[in-house]
């Protein structure tokens, strides 16, 4: 067995002095896509930036394989508007990169020619999108996304898992997401961690949408998608084709919605 | 030529403008215009200090901006009420300054000259710490740009990235120090806030990039600075004053230009 990119050892993380986690113990192994979820206020955007070290613990330790190259998106950048910034100089941040090769991530991530656009014209999905290639610059190991499909539609947010999906396949890294587009993407996730306060229940998404812990918090709302997801991906039933099941998922997320 | 007290204002001037543009536009990025003015209104304590107990005036005034940025940043971070708490440390530092000047016994000082400055008065060894000044906030400024620019935008980004944002706000905090001690003779510790904020802020409509905005905000500053310098020998107005009204002036215009362009 490799070993882990990020380690949380029985993390404990504090905001304003107020507990938000505890006891949490997570490793994040090359190349799998776990997905974090929980309701509001469950500490799983903590337990990211802790993951980043953003955050330092305040009981345990998060162990980083040494010189860990992270891509990290955001929940949310507010750009002051006084700051005049184009799409292309915020790539350069920190780290200044060549024209050819910011183009290059842009296309990754499905930014094609926003390069010369000032950030705060950006629509959400394209902001999104440029985040995303930012954080792929490093040619990352780990990617880190927070609640990244925020403010898209459903059609949106599937097609931008998909798009993570195509990016682990090409870069070989590792993706730890933050979400409450629980059907959409649990459908995307090899390793699904429920949080809250705690870690409650974690395993493949299948064992955790029927853990007792998982229905207690989110309720069986979302089984059905989830069962219909499952019988769409038993019908599949080859894991080399995301492509395929984003799209399916695409009709089983609409009829959702009400 | 330094022999021509009009000579050394305009370097004096000058050197202020080339100070407070890079620091000036973090200023107004990062919402912190405030903070400006209670460092600089904190630097009449450092006067009343150096006179009190016959210290050097420069290193007086900047350890107490240096401690008055520090305890306000540290403050502000273990989240008490950022604009409240600047509002008090602003005008009571102040106040508290002119109190103590005041008391002084064997002083007879006009707290005007550090109020609104005295840039006629500049003397060789003020232009030496005001362009000493200038020279280090540069550098400190142009060293930890890219990192500035990362902490400013997001501080997770920074930690992300593996840049500490605290280091960098302890640059800025230094930077401020520094503008406010070289500052205070020339525009005067009631007006430097307005030769952080008001350069960078016309410089705003015009640029593209944060490079092009503190560079903007450089010209703009030195454009003022003379211009206001002289205006006031034409107007026999005050300096200081005079100074901030031609950059005020210049903020209208490129204001109204991008208005105009924009339709």
């Amino acid at each position: 067995m490799t070993s882990p990119l990020i380690e949380a050892q029985d993390l404990r993380v504090d905001l304003d002095g107020r507990n938000v986690l505890h006891g949490v113990s997570l490793a994040v192994a090359p190349g799998e896509i776990i997905t974090i979820v929980g309701p509001n206020g469950s500490g799983k955007s903590s337990l990211l930036r802790a993951l980043v070290g953003a955050i330092p613990p305040a009981r345990g330790k998060v162990v980083r394989t040494p010189g860990l190259r992270i891509g990290y998106v955001p929940q949310k950048l507010s750009i002051d508007p006084t700051l005049p910034l184009t799409v292309n100089r915020f790539l350069s941040l920190p780290h200044r990169i060549p024209p050819a090769r910011a183009a290059e991530a842009l296309e990754q991530a499905g930014a094609t020619g926003l390069g010369a656009r000032q950030m705060t014209q950006l629509s959400g999905g394209q902001f999104q999108r440029v985040l995303l290639a930012r954080a792929l610059l490093g040619t990352p190991q780990v990617l880190m996304l927070d609640e990244a499909t925020q403010g898209l539609d459903q059609p949106g947010a599937a097609a931008f898992y998909h798009r993570i999906e195509e990016i682990r396949r090409t870069l070989g890294c590792a993706i730890v997401m933050v979400s409450h587009d629980l059907h959409v993407v649990m459908a995307a996730s090899d390793r699904v961690v429920c949080v809250n306060g705690h870690v409650c229940c974690e395993g493949t998404p299948e064992i955790v949408a029927s853990a007792p812990e998982y229905q207690a918090l989110f309720g069986t709302g979302t089984k059905g998608t989830l069962a219909l997801y499952r019988h769409e991906h038993s019908h599949h039933h080859h894991h080399d084709h995301p492509h395929d099941h984003a799209h399916d998922h695409v009709p089983a997320a609409a009829e959702k919605t009400h | 030529m330094l022999d021509d007290f009009l000579v050394r204002a305009a370097l004096a001037g000058l050197g202020v403008a080339v100070a407070a543009a890079p620091l000036g536009v973090f200023v107004v990025w990062r919402r912190m215009s405030y903070f400006g003015e209670a460092t600089a209104h904190a630097a009449v304590l450092g006067v009343a200090l150096a006179l009190g107990f016959s210290l050097p005036m420069m290193p007086a005034i900047l350890i107490v901006a240096l401690v008055m940025a520090r305890l306000v940043s540290q403050l502000a971070g273990r989240g008490h009420a950022m604009d409240t708490l600047l509002g008090v440390a602003a005008h009571s530092s102040l106040a508290a300054g002119l109190v103590a000047v005041a008391l002084l016994p064997e002083v007879r000082l006009d707290p005007m000259g550090y109020l609104f400055g005295d840039i006629l008065a500049v003397t060789r060894g003020d232009l030496a710490v005001i362009w000493g000044g200038a020279a280090l906030v540069l550098a400190l400024v142009c060293w930890r740009w890219q990192a500035l620019l990362t902490a400013t935008l997001s501080p997770d980004l920074a930690y992300a990235s593996g840049l500490d944002p605290r280091r960098e706000d302890l640059i800025l905090t230094l930077s401020l120090a520094i503008v406010v001690a070289v500052a205070i003779k020339v525009v005067g510790v009631l007006l430097i806030g307005a030769m952080l904020v008001i350069p960078a802020a016309a410089a705003r409509p015009l640029v593209r990039t944060p490079e092009a905005m503190a560079l903007g905000a450089g010209l703009v500053g030195a454009v003022a600075a003379l211009g206001g310098l002289g205006g006031a020998f034409v107007l026999d107005t005050p300096t200081g004053p005079t100074i901030v009204c031609a950059a005020a002036l210049i903020f209208a215009v490129t204001l109204t230009l991008s208005r105009l362009r924009r339709g």
